[in-house]
């Protein structure tokens, strides 16, 4: 290895850091060099993103020291981070939605005069910024009607709007699908090109292998190793990562999917939402696992949201053989249903409140007397059982949900719709941002629920999840059903030619 | 092992207690020093007793505004409702309906105004701030409507011993309030209700996604908030022995005022019972302290403006700090 140490940018050694008795990082190191992808990989709740806070003057270590192109560094504030050519893409999202793109992407730098925003230049200088890093969004739209991995892409161009000599990325890519991940991967290749430092922060293994230069595995907040991509296969850092042996990433099935003799349990016939999907019709069975892939704005989210009677669509929607007319999520709870929604800051977590009260929000019923008084003791046993069996890293559940790592929300938001016992589970993009071992884990606890007879529909756009997970496939392209097909001998190619309409 | 998990529980529980109200507590006992210092008989039982009962109409007002502001909504018109209710009262029982029937419309003249400002809220889609201006002119117009703005006298025995009287020593205003606030605060802290007020101000949309009846929620709390407010209006006109027409003129403010320095967060799902009680005594405090010592009327407000500005801050660093 050709390394001298004269292209090192950044060096990190001993970094701690405590909120109040969570001590998240307990000892980090970690030498970024320039012209270099630089991955961190390290389970839910490692103390990655507080590492890339830190960095960005979000908060200041409580120790160890940092060094910035040889200079000692702390930054105070965020704005010092980016004076010293930091730029970051945070793993939550951080738009204002209902501003434009273009106010978003440029916020605070607002091209003015005065003091007075130049509206048509606000739209030019972010025209530009998108157009170059080669994003597909449009700069006058308002952040609130687009889809999470629009937004994704919204926050990455707000990330990548000034210019820096060291870029980081959280978890990126936990919201996109393939064809938007290539976009930044080229952007990616580009900076690196340019003699920038990346650092890159992913659950995904197939896209760390390919990106990274470097990878530093981190456990528990502190330095495992860092090797050279090449160096260790993927076993052998998922077991560094998570200190054992993982040969399986999909678990093996419980259950037979049901045949075609089983009555379904959910028939949804001409689904239509003008601009966001037409005739859209497909069945699940008790037992069956329903995939749904497609591209972004395939508009997947949209037919779940209105199965969910959160919005209004023309269609029938028949449950165990009677008609429905579902217009609030109430009611589709009245009817055992449950919905794991994509975004789970927004429409998941209560993030100002406890671990407790979250994990049982959805199936408040079942936790009320007749008195109307809350089970305390049954919701105890239940929040209890939540972080043991999804390993969620909490100190207590009185934690407040909104401190914990963005794994472990997604954890919380799933078990939240476990405990409702649903009988049809529609998940989308459960495993978003959710480390390899703990994907498992919800992998599992699909299965068995299927195998105990709920019908599940899994919207992903990740497409080994689909193929692995399902028994059939609804693939959606442009608002309609491009196709509905047996996942047993589907290839990742006839999914993508189906998604993209070219199979017809 | 349950067991020790519970006692582990509770101690974290106590902890966060202790450290949520360390920095209002500090405030109230900073407050009481002082005045003590500058005049003795501001610790004695008598005054003591004497501030509980003058701060008992914002206190219980304070306890519906809790409700509102933990929903991330504001109501202004529990000023107007507090004097509309004192007029219902005194007009019932001109009436000669009797106590309890004044009694009983009172309240719900206070669940009906309430409601009136939920269902506009929720069903018209329109902020509460909007709304609650708009009812707090309505209503403070109605109070006069009986009697074309002039006060109407309470001779109603029953009516004036709740101001007056005492029951086994303690005046009976202050078993009200005592009373009210074990109810409210069991209510939010022990129901499913007062879980799912948490819950829909803390994340609407997440709350509605998760099956809660929010506009429900919301019609029911500004009811609560209502009613409080009627409670307030018959201890004023009871210790007044009348209705007068600008009762509880700018008392939204007060209540206001103790539900944010109790930590009540205006954006709404952090807050408790026990906060706004103790933000509505340092109010007490304040003003009883300030009239002690014969402080000008006009200084009593620069004073109190003050104090509640620093007291907030101080909550507000002590709990950023931790976090
Ligand atoms: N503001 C905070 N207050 C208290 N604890 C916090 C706070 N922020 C993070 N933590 C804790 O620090 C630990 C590390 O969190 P961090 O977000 O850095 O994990 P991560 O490695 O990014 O995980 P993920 O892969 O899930 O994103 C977690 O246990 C988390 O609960
Ligand atoms: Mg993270």
């Amino acid at each position: 290895m050709a390394q001298n140490d004269s292209d090192i940018v950044l060096t990190l050694s001993g970094v701690c850091k405590s909120f109040g008795p969570v001590q998240a990082l307990k000892s980090m190191d970690l030498t970024v060099r320039s012209g270099r992808v630089h991955t961190l990989l390290g389970e839910n709740g490692a103390g990655k993103s507080t590492l890339m806070k830190i960095l960005s003057g979000i908060y200041p270590a409580t120790g160890g020291s940092i060094e910035l192109a040889g200079k000692p560094y702390a930054p105070q504030t965020p704005l010092e981070a980016a004076e010293n050519g930091l730029a970051i893409v945070f793993q939550e999202l951080s738009l204002c939605n209902n501003l434009t793109v273009a106010e978003n992407i440029l916020a605070m730098r607002e091209p003015s005069r005065a003091g007075f925003i130049s509206d048509r230049k606000l739209f030019q200088t972010a025209e530009a910024l998108v157009r170059d890093l080669g994003l597909p969004i449009d700069v006058r739209a308002r952040v609130i009607d687009l889809s999470m991995a629009q937004r994704q892409l919204v926050e990455i161009a707000k990330g990548l709007s000034h210019d820096a000599r060291i870029v980081i990325l959280d978890e990126p890519t936990s919201s996109l699908t393939g064809a938007e991940s290539e976009i930044l991967f080229q952007i990616i290749g580009r900076l690196t090109r340019e003699g920038k430092a990346v650092i890159y922060i992913s659950h995904r293994m197939e896209e760390i292998m390919r990106l990274s230069d470097d990878i530093t595995v981190m456990r528990d907040g502190e330095y495992v190793t860092t090797v050279e991509r090449g160096d260790a296969t993927v076993e052998q850092l998922i077991a560094l990562m998570v200190g054992r042996q993982m040969n399986e990433i999909y678990p093996p099935r419980e259950s037979e999917a049901p045949g075609e003799a089983v009555a379904p349990v959910l028939v949804a016939e001409g689904l239509s939402r003008p601009g966001e999907f037409e005739d859209v019709s497909f069945t699940v069975r008790p037992g069956e696992i329903l995939g749904f892939f497609g591209l972004v704005g395939s508009g997947r989210s949209e037919v779940m949201n209105a199965l969910f009677g959160m919005t209004a669509a023309e269609g029938r929607v028949v449950l165990d053989g009677k008609a429905v007319t579902i217009s609030s999520p109430a009611e589709a709870i009245g009817h055992g249903m449950a919905f794991l929604t994509e975004n789970r800051g927004e429409q998941g977590l209560v993030r100002s409140h406890s671990l407790r009260a979250n994990v049982t929000m959805a199936a408040l019923q079942d936790f009320t007397t007749r008195g109307g008084f809350l089970k305390s003791r049954k919701e105890t046993t239940e929040a209890q059982q939540a972080i043991e069996r999804l390993a969620i890293r909490a100190n207590s559940i009185e934690t407040r949900a909104g401190t914990l790592s963005g794994g472990n929300q997604q954890k919380v938001v799933v078990a939240k719709w476990l405990a409702t016992n649903p009988r049809v589970l529609i998940l989308d993009e459960p495993t978003r941002g959710v480390d390899v071992g703990a994907k498992f884990e919800i992998y599992r606890i699909i299965r068995r629920l299927a195998a105990q007879g709920t019908a599940i529909v899994m919207v992903s756009s990740e497409m080994p999840e689909i193929l692995g997970m399902s028994d059939r496939v609804v693939i959606m392209s442009e608002g309609r059903v491009g196709a509905t097909k047996e996942s047993a001998g589907l290839t990742p190619e006839r999914v993508m030619a189906y998604a993209t309409g070219q199979h017809k | 092992m349950n067991q020790t998990a519970d006692i582990a529980a509770r101690r974290v529980q106590l902890r966060s207690f202790m450290r949520q109200y360390a920095g209002i507590f500090l405030s109230l006992v900073i407050l009481c020093v002082i005045f003590s210092f500058a005049n003795p008989r501001f610790m004695s039982v008598a005054n003591l007793t004497n501030i509980l009962q003058q701060v008992s109409v914002i206190a219980i007002a304070a306890f519906g505004m809790t409700w509102v502001i933990l929903l991330g909504e504001i109501d202004l018109s529990i000023g107007s409702i507090i004097a509309v209710a004192g007029m219902v009262g005194a007009q019932v029982i001109g009436l000669g309906w009797g106590f309890v029937p004044a009694l009983l419309l009172t309240l719900g003249s206070g669940a009906l105004m309430g409601l009136i400002n939920g269902a506009l809220t929720a069903k018209l889609l329109l902020p509460s701030f909007i709304v609650t201006v708009a009812t707090m002119s309505i209503y403070r117009g109605l109070v006069s409507l009986p009697t074309n703005g002039a006060p109407e006298m309470i001779m109603d025995p029953s009516w004036t011993a709740i101001g007056g009287e005492s029951f086994l020593g303690i005046p009976i205003i202050i078993w009200i309030v005592f009373v009210l606030f074990v109810a409210n605060h069991i209510l939010l802290s022990r129901t499913t209700f007062g879980r799912r007020t948490y819950l829909t101000g803390g994340n609407r949309e997440a709350a509605l996604y998760s099956g809660i009846n929010v506009d429900r929620i919301k019609m029911i709390v500004f009811m609560i908030s209502g009613t409080m407010a009627a409670v307030s209006g018959v201890l004023l006109s009871s210790r007044l022995y009348s209705a007068q027409t600008n009762a509880g003129l700018s008392y939204e403010l007060d209540a206001i005022a103790a539900a944010v320095l109790g930590g009540t967060s205006l954006a709404g799902g952090v807050g408790t019972m026990i906060g706004t009680l103790l933000g509505a005594l340092i109010i007490g405090a304040l003003n009883n302290g300030m009239n002690m010592l014969s402080v000008p009327y006009f200084y009593q407000l620069i004073v109190k403006g003050l104090v509640i500005i620093i007291a907030v801050y101080l909550d507000v660093r002590s709990k950023q700090r931790r976090a």
